[in-house]
């Protein structure tokens, strides 16, 4: 075990418990009414949806960086959430009522940006341009399918339909139950599982393509893995909790300055980084003094932009 | 373990990069493969590692055709150094050195103590590459294909962006190597040092191997007016020969 994964795999530990508590009731064991009942059936659940989605979230950022061996890779931002979201809002407007049917479909989504991602990825000659590239062919991507995700929003057969997708995509994990943990829990450690095992691939990338090749990687089967591994993670994700940003960007840069910079050596504490990022965000989400909640997805989003600022700074800096 | 061209062609879109080369590289030599600018030097070195697909012909590696290889065995036994010295990540050197064990699946402790040691890079194996200059990088960039052990040894242009005494250092290393009985390829356009320290020299022009030899036979004055199209000549002793024109 590394000193990443040890580190936040302690902090993990700690933060769990103490989350369980934390919200706009703060729980005592003797002296709230229901206790249990609030812990088994609203707190737990929750908490473990946040370390599912974060977790999942994390390490597909981890991944997605050392893919396109770019800093600036994130699942929201590189268009596989908006991806994942537009398969879901097609499944809720052509009326689907079956959670299989919408994971699916976001699962779709997802993989299907992340595959066009990976080829636009494959194309690149000049590993110079390939930052510049990837950042904008992924903003491509997140741009198209949000503009068609809100012509589907536009075109909702009744407003009720039209505000529930809106809220929905705003990302949260406000009332999610056990049968949402059963849904992502799975498909996401099956994500993470096959992004880890990409890890050696991901680490002969660091040299380039040409390199990587040299050393036996077989490009074809990495990208069938990173579009499998970032398909059911960031897919399973936004299925039951909508587009949660920013994770996968802001993760890794966390994580990096305590491993030895490896892509393979980044999957797993990210993984656990994200977990703790997501529901240390969402307890704040709960705690806040506003008059309703503050959606989760916000709250990522009003950290992570700034976050992406400080990072195109740095880089800046780096390059002059 | 021979190295073979046989009948390679290689074609991109309408034109023909390679046309029907034919050669056979021995282990223990250092071969250099010259020509000017887009004569098909690189191409050919990434045919011999696989890395482009021949549209005729095949690359036998002792007996077997390297595109039915299994990735992993050919990477196994031919280790090759791109012309970038791309480094996404800014790794220890000791971390790069080690990439060069992945195809072998192991840790190999040993291998890359070793390759370290050859690369004179011990004092710096802690160090992130971002800190290296070009010719430390350069060094550990060799130390990574020589920590695979690999059999043979392609590097495009290796010594392109290296001073006189990184290059000397660099060459010394690559002759223990194919003294040690790997076999060495190297792009190289530096005509000099192809005819001090080469043992053999292909010498390409518009995709076809115009000359095949030792490098007094292959970069003969006629060969070079032929091929780059500029009067030269040799001057000095064997070992020690400068080009003037």
């Amino acid at each position: 075990m590394t000193r990443a994964t040890l580190i936040f795999a302690m902090l993990l530990a700690i933060a769990i418990p103490l989350s369980l508590l934390a919200g706009r009731v703060w729980i005592d064991l003797e002296t709230t009414p229901n206790a249990a009942l609030i812990l088994a059936e609203l707190r737990l659940p929750r908490a473990v949806l946040a370390v599912v989605i974060g977790g999942g979230l994390g390490a597909a950022g981890a991944a997605m960086q050392g893919y396109l061996r770019n800093p600036l890779a994130d699942p929201g931002l590189f268009g596989i959430a908006p991806g994942a979201a537009l398969g879901a809002v097609l499944a809720i407007y052509f009326g689907t009522a079956s959670t299989v049917l919408l994971t699916g479909s976001a699962l779709a989504g997802a993989c299907g940006a992340m595959a066009l991602l990976a080829l636009i990825a494959g194309r690149t000659a000049n590993p110079a341009h390939g930052i510049a590239l990837f950042t904008l062919a992924g903003m491509m991507i997140a741009s198209l399918a949000g503009a068609l995700t809100s012509l589907a929003i536009s075109l909702a057969p009744n407003a009720f339909a039209m505000s529930s997708i809106v809220v929905w995509l705003m990302g949260a994990l406000t009332d999610r139950s056990w049968d949402d943990v059963t849904l992502a829990a799975p498909l996401t450690l099956a994500g993470v599982l096959v992004l880890w095992r990409a890890g050696r691939a991901l680490d002969a990338l660091t040299l380039g393509e040409e390199a990587a090749r040299s050393l036996g990687v077989n490009p074809r089967a990495l990208m069938g893995m990173m579009v499998l591994g970032t398909g059911l993670t960031v897919g399973s994700g936004v299925a039951v909790a909508g587009i949660i940003g920013f994770v996968g960007l802001i993760v890794p840069h966390l994580v990096r300055p305590l491993t030895d910079k490896r892509p393979s050596s980044l999957i797993v504490p990210s993984a656990l980084a994200g977990a703790l990022l997501v529901l240390v965000a969402d307890v704040l989400c709960r705690i806040l003094p506003l008059v309703t909640e503050l959606r989760l997805g916000i709250a990522l989003s009003l950290i992570g932009a700034p976050f992406f600022l400080w990072l195109l700074l740095r880089m800046r800096r780096g390059l002059t | 373990m021979m190295l073979s061209c046989e009948s390679v062609s290689v074609q991109r879109e309408s034109t023909l990069v390679l046309d029907q080369i034919e050669c056979q590289l021995m282990p223990g030599d250092i071969t250099a493969i010259c020509g000017p600018n887009g004569a098909g030097k690189s191409t050919l070195l990434s045919a011999l590692a696989n890395l482009v697909t021949p549209a005729a012909g095949s690359v036998v590696l002792s007996d077997r055709d390297v595109a039915q290889m299994h990735p992993l065995t050919r990477a196994r036994n031919i280790g090759y150094l791109p012309q970038s010295a791309e480094v996404a990540w800014d790794v220890s050197v000791r971390n790069l050195v080690s990439l060069g064990r992945l195809p072998h699946r192991d840790a190999g402790e040993a291998e890359i103590r070793q390759a370290i040691g050859l690369c004179d890079l011990e004092a710096l194996q802690d160090r992130p590459v971002s800190t290296l200059s070009g010719g430390e990088k350069a060094r550990a960039l060799l130390a990574r294909v020589l920590a695979g052990q690999p059999q043979w040894i392609l590097a495009d242009e290796p010594l392109a962006a290296l001073d006189i005494a990184h290059q000397l250092a660099m060459l010394k290393v690559l002759r223990e190597e194919a003294d040690a009985g790997s076999g060495v390829v190297l792009v190289l356009h530096d005509l000099s040092l192809a005819m001090n320290y080469a043992d053999r020299v292909l010498v390409l022009r518009e995709g076809k191997l115009v000359a095949d030899g030792t490098p007094e036979a292959a970069l003969s004055p006629e060969v070079i007016a032929n091929g780059w199209g500029v009067e030269a000549k040799w001057i000095g002793e064997p070992g020690s020969r400068a080009l003037i024109y």
